[in-house]
């Protein structure tokens, strides 16, 4: 499995989703402009988190015009994937890849933690190599990650099972007290409805290593080489 | 010809920015202020002369990239 790492201006976690593939997973992987539009060669395409065009206008949207996040329409319709991490997440909902948007936090701050995660559903490209209702740690460092669905769309996605992850406590109780950001339904990750778009507002490339604190974020990456 | 576009969030949106304006004037003695929005104001400059055309312009912007209609409401308005 050939991997490509989006690179805007403003991304910041490029480099450490690079090392993930790279250095622990050992797998092919190289870094793609946003002005590229030719990539064919690869076989998942992860939108890395940061500040793409300094959030200008709306988180995301102003990368989600680039020639690269155009071209990761027909990608995607090849059935080839497309992982969106925290501002990559607010890139693909902003480019019609994922539904719904990301909004201010509720409280207006900035929040950076360690955040349990509910894992809804295992029966996806991104999650077959965790448990149904398995809880895992992330960390999770955004403004806008108040994830925001019309209430047709969110039943319609709750019956496919495209909620993957949600925000929840140690014990996996999905509770309006574990949901840092005011996500309907403590939405923390979602995907569209042909399971190869993945869209979440937690870092997994940042817990793939017990010298950095948690390794939980490995079992997403390892899930996705398998397919 | 100018386009001015005002947006701000749509109703039922949460809006954090305008709650916590709101609760500012309140404690500044502003106690009859119900409810406030913060949104954003934008100025586009167009060569276009044709005001028709220039409105029909205006609305695929809002569409393409300066609103996302999920999330916010606009207006816009034509200064020649």
């Amino acid at each position: 499995m050939k991997f490509g790492v989006a690179v805007y201006p403003g991304s910041n976690c490029d480099y450490d989703t690079y090392y993930v593939i790279r250095d622990i997973l050992k797998k092919d992987v190289s870094f793609v402009d946003y002005r590229e539009s030719n990539i064919e060669k690869y076989d998942c395409i992860i939108v890395p988190g940061g500040f793409s065009f300094g959030d200008y206008l709306r988180p995301g949207a102003i990368a989600s015009h680039t020639p690269l996040t155009n071209a990761l329409k027909e990608f995607t319709e090849k059935g080839k994937f497309v992982i969106g991490i925290c501002n990559g997440f607010q890139i693909l909902t902003e480019a019609h890849l994922l539904p719904g948007a990301l909004l201010p936090n509720n409280h207006g701050r900035f929040v950076c933690k360690h955040q349990y995660l509910k894992v809804e559903s295992n029966n996806t490209p991104f999650t077959k190599k965790l448990k149904k209702g398995e809880v895992i740690k992330l960390p999770i460092a955004h403004h806008d990650g108040n994830y925001f669905v019309d209430q047709d769309t969110l039943k319609k996605m709750e019956e496919n099972g495209q909620i993957i992850l949600r925000y929840c406590d140690k014990d996996g109780n999905v509770t309006p007290d574990s949901n840092p950001n005011g996500s309907v339904s403590n939405i923390a990750g979602v995907s569209n409805d042909r399971f190869n778009v993945f869209g979440l507002m937690p870092h997994p490339e940042r817990a793939c290593e017990s010298l950095l604190g948690l390794t939980d974020g490995l079992k997403l990456f390892l899930s996705i080489i398998e397919n | 010809m100018l386009i001015k576009f005002y947006i701000k969030p749509r109703k039922g949106v949460l809006d954090p920015q305008g709650r916590a304006v709101s609760e500012s004037l309140k404690s500044l003695g502003f106690n009859d202020v119900k409810d406030v929005k913060v949104g954003k104001y934008i100025e586009v400059y167009v060569e276009n002369k044709d005001k028709d055309k220039a409105i029909e312009e205006a609305k695929e912007m809002a569409k393409k990239a300066l609103v996302n209609d999920l999330i916010e409401d606009y207006e816009f308005e034509i200064v020649e």
